[in-house]
């Protein structure tokens, strides 16, 4: 079921970052194909969340490349990487508290809107069809994640597994080409994360979008990823399907720890 | 295309297209805005319905299984099927598999339309038990992408194939409505049984259309009124009050975004028509006191001082009775300052009639809606009545009674004090289950309700119990132990009452205390206490108990019926009655037998004059374990009130 994978989208080769003498990324390149579900999962400090950073365009690594949907990028900022079709979630959600469901979603839209603020401000015309053009898009967003109950709470205050799974509609209102998923899962009951697996899977399957998530639960791994990439002390240490891994010696010794 | 009479729904359904086809007959809120459809739009969808259900093999007399939350579409093929001469059968979206398979067996249902996925699914996993049911069709293609089976379509396919079919056809569908009816049966709907499996009610259109013409001459209702949909359609009630009134009087069903969103939309739509059970109304009013609770001083000061000027006058104010000038000029500002905004906030700003029913109501809760200014009133009747028994008219409304027979309907007390019903709503049958219908419907075309109940003054019916649990004290008096536990429970401290007396000189009762409530009231009097034993064994909390016990009698008191029936002796149980150990159901009704035969000592200390009893039972842990659990308790006397003094007085 779902759509077929095909050629590689994104291609990290050799990346490698350090914060002054803090080494986070040793030579990494993994690539991630188009319409999979890629996992990249480690210990703490791994450096999993810093090779997202990477992609995102937040940390700008010393050596190596990134490469999207076939073109090498050169330095290039986060809004530069969003416009060109990435979206991604935090592991400690960041959503504007203050605001509401439904408007969080919306400013997943600015990179889209056109009009400028003026006539936004003035409001008629190509400005609100605009707007009315986003809003029906979000709104199928919300229709999509179940959400319409919270759709005019702030934000701040529903609880935690709601506010994940806005967050994926915030990103998901980019439309993107490949969702980065920063532990999705974290501080879940069991039922939140069926319900967030789902809809992971059910963004995969409809949508078509590429997604790369780093997640700790093991069977969440298993079950979801087509392919995974493990990374340990900033190297990456295996690479290939959930099976695979599972077995390989130096990922049980990552995890179980080995005697020095 | 004539129209002989409009005793039937497809009549009715053309001739709304006709006088009113600009006017908004349905609304759904679909992607965040209400959608709506005109009574012309409606007919065009379900001429395509239809037609493509006439396409696809559906025949006259055929059954169409109906699944889902409440939606216009699903509402339109109800309409489809009666149009072709079908019968809509709905069922309970929350039934199980093995639920559905049991009605779709029953009524022989080959076709259905599920809402989406999830009633899909259900479906299919009954599809083997009952192969033929050889199509499906759904509303909503959400998750459906790579499902195969033959059998599943979805509507907007089915929708195509019909409009094809009528433009192919342009006289088939006049033709069809033409051949129906108004005693064809124009709906089966399925009893929840209790004992044994649910039995499919027969309701024709004459019976369904009559008694719908009946309710929008009771209440006034017409074309500018709005009704929130959110009720199973499975229920009579959604059948009559939504589906069979909208047809009769022109006005416009509102089908809410999902089920978790219908207090918003209620407030977004303000109904002028509304009906729920108690435990909803119940339901509104807590989130009422919590949020008030959380409210700044000021809030909280203007809500409780006009909450209490509401209690003084409001309900006279409502029923147009006399009251004086001041308290008019207080409810007046109370209605600017809180009443106002709070009904708006529900969503109840535009309510002109409010009904409950299905169980009784607590005084407090009826007394809160009323004093308000929200015109609640109770109704009584039941799937196989057109539920339209008894209901109480605006300016007539009692917190005691379900009120007076409607017009037309004949209500009859039996000897054994059981309720009967003989009116145009009553069922033409028990789908294929003639035995039960003959035992259910008498010789003369009464329905057996097995309620008992009596008249009171006013010539309002009251219903106390069902039937088969009512007894006799020795001296004769009508003995209802539900009226009575009811009563008890209505008050935050008592959470479960079983009362004793069948056949016995006295009424007795076993009380638990509501371990929440009782404990709050013991911490605001310094009353420390260890847990749930040692707070039902404290002295002042059987003192609590008893003013409880003491208040019921004296309401007990005014009543000519059922003033012997006062309860005389009372003890607290030690701990908490549990369907774990087999003293209740598992939808909470007390099993009154069994726990007389396990607390058999209590029962007899409580009709002996001894005042402590021991008790020694088992009880299960809830990981499965069993212990022996002991206590010693004091039996307590209540005060009781002569029932002729109290009539005198009152």
């Amino acid at each position: 079921m779902g759509r077929s994978v095909g050629g590689p989208i994104l291609e990290v080769e050799g990346i490698s970052l350090s914060f002054g003498g803090v080494v986070a990324l040793q030579a990494v390149s993994l690539d991630v194909r188009e319409h999979e579900i890629r996992a990249i999962i480690g210990p703490n400090g791994a450096g999993k969340s810093s090779l997202l950073n990477v992609i995102n365009g937040f940390y700008h690594p010393q050596k190596g490349s990134v490469s999207f949907k076939g073109r090498k990028r050169r330095r290039v900022d986060p809004h530069e990487v969003a416009q060109q079709g990435i979206a991604r979630t935090f592991q400690n959600i960041a959503l504007f508290r203050g605001m509401t469901a439904l408007d969080n979603l919306m400013t997943g839209r600015t990179l889209k809107m056109k009009s400028n603020f003026l006539h936004q401000a003035v409001y008629w015309g190509a400005a609100r069809r605009e707007e009315l053009e986003h809003r029906a898009k979000v709104e199928e967003i919300i229709d999509f994640l179940e959400i319409q109950h919270i759709r005019r709470t702030p934000v701040g205050q529903l609880p935690y597994g709601l506010q994940k799974r806005v967050e994926l509609g915030r990103a998901l209102a980019a439309e993107p080409d490949l969702l980065l998923l920063d532990e999705p899962m974290a501080g879940m009951n069991i039922e939140e994360k069926q319900d967030m697996c789902r809809f992971v899977l059910d963004v995969n399957d409809q949508f078509g979008t590429t997604i790369v998530l780093i997640e700790h639960d093991m069977s969440v791994v298993m079950d979801l990823s087509d392919r995974v990439a493990v990374l340990d002390y900033g190297r990456k240490i295996a690479d290939g399907t959930p099976d695979e891994v599972r077995h390989h010696r130096a990922v049980i010794d990552a995890y179980l720890g080995v005697a020095h | 295309m004539q129209e002989a009479s409009t005793d039937t729904f497809p009549r009715l359904l053309l001739k709304q297209a006709r006088t009113r086809p600009d006017r908004p007959a349905i609304r759904e809120k679909d992607l965040g805005i209400w959608q709506t459809w005109t009574w012309a739009q409606v007919a065009e969808e379900i001429r395509s319905l239809a037609c493509g259900l006439a396409a696809q093999g559906f025949r006259r007399g055929d059954r169409l299984g109906i699944v889902g939350d409440n939606r216009p579409r699903l509402y339109w093929s109800m309409m489809a099927a009666q149009c072709l001469g079908g019968v809509p059968v709905p069922l309970y979206q929350d039934a199980v598999a093995g639920e559905m398979a049991f009605v779709l067996q029953d009524a022989e249902i080959e076709f259905a339309i599920a809402e989406d996925q999830e009633q899909v699914d259900k479906l299919l996993e009954v599809l083997p038990q009952w192969p033929r049911l050889r199509h499906i069709y759904f509303d909503d293609p959400r998750g459906l992408r790579h499902y195969l089976q033959t059998e599943l379509m979805s509507l907007d396919s089915l929708q195509a194939i019909g409009r094809d079919f009528a433009g192919r056809n342009p006289e088939f569908l006049p033709l069809e409505i033409d051949k129906v009816q108004p005693s064809d049966v124009a709906v089966i709907l399925y009893t929840s049984g209790t004992t044994g499996h649910p039995k499919g009610v027969s309701q024709t259109h004459s019976a369904m259309i009559h008694t719908a013409r009946v309710l929008v001459a009771f209440d006034g209702i017409a074309e500018g009124d709005d009704l929130l949909c959110y009720l199973p359609m499975a229920w009579v009630g959604d059948f009559l009050y939504s589906y069979a009134q909208v047809h009769v009087a022109g006005f416009c069903l509102n089908c809410p975004e999902s089920p978790d969103t219908v207090m918003t939309d209620l407030r977004e739509i303000g109904p002028t028509y509304f009906f729920a059970p108690p435990r909803i109304y119940e339901n509104i009013l807590t989130q009422v006191m919590i949020r008030i609770e959380d409210a700044g001083w000021l809030k909280r000061r203007m809500f409780h001082a006009f909450m209490g000027v509401a209690k003084r006058v409001g309900m006279k104010i409502l029923e147009g009775r006399r009251a004086p000038a001041l308290d008019r000029l207080l409810y007046r500002l109370g209605e600017t300052f809180v009443y106002g905004p709070l009904k708006n906030v529900l969503g109840l700003s535009r309510i002109r009639v409010a009904y409950t029913g299905g169980e009784a109501i607590g005084p407090d809760l009826f007394d809160f809606y009323r004093s308000i200014g929200i015109n609640l009133k109770q109704l009584y009747g039941m799937t196989e009545t057109c539920v339209t028994v008894c209901m109480q008219p605006s300016g007539d409304v009692k917190l005691d009674t379900v009120g007076p027979p409607m017009p037309g309907v004949e209500v009859r007390i039996a000897g054994s004090g059981e309720v009967l019903v003989r009116s145009p709503g009553v069922m033409k049958e028990y789908y294929n289950r003639p035995d039960a219908t003959r035992e259910a419907v008498d010789a003369e075309g009464f329905f057996h309700t097995g309620d008992a109940g009596y008249f009171d003054a006013d010539g309002h019916l009251k219903i106390i119990d069902r039937a088969k649990d009512v007894g006799r004290l020795a001296d004769g008096t009508l003995f209802a132990p539900k009226y009575l536990e009811n009563k008890l429970k209505f008050f935050p401290y008592i959470r479960e009452a079983v009362c004793f007396g069948d056949r016995r000189d006295k009424v007795c009762a076993f009380v638990n205390i509501d371990m929440a409530a009782v404990g709050n009231w013991a911490e605001k009097r310094n009353l420390p206490y260890s847990g749930y034993a040692d707070l039902a064994g404290k002295a002042e909390v059987r003192e609590l108990v008893r003013e409880c016990v003491e208040k019921v009698n004296r309401d007990l008191a005014q009543d000519a019926t059922l003033g012997n029936s006062q309860i005389r002796r009372f003890l607290v149980l030690h701990k908490e009655l549990d369907a774990d150990d087999g003293e209740l159901t598992r939808t909470r009704k007390v099993r009154r037998r069994f726990i007389g035969e396990k607390y058999e000592s209590l029962v007899n200390a409580l009709y002996s004059a001894e005042a402590r009893c021991h008790v020694e039972t088992q009880m299960r842990f809830e990981d499965g374990r069993t212990g022996t659990v002991s206590a010693d308790l004091e039996v307590v006397d209540a005060k009781t009130f002569d029932v002729a003094a109290a009539r005198k007085a009152a």
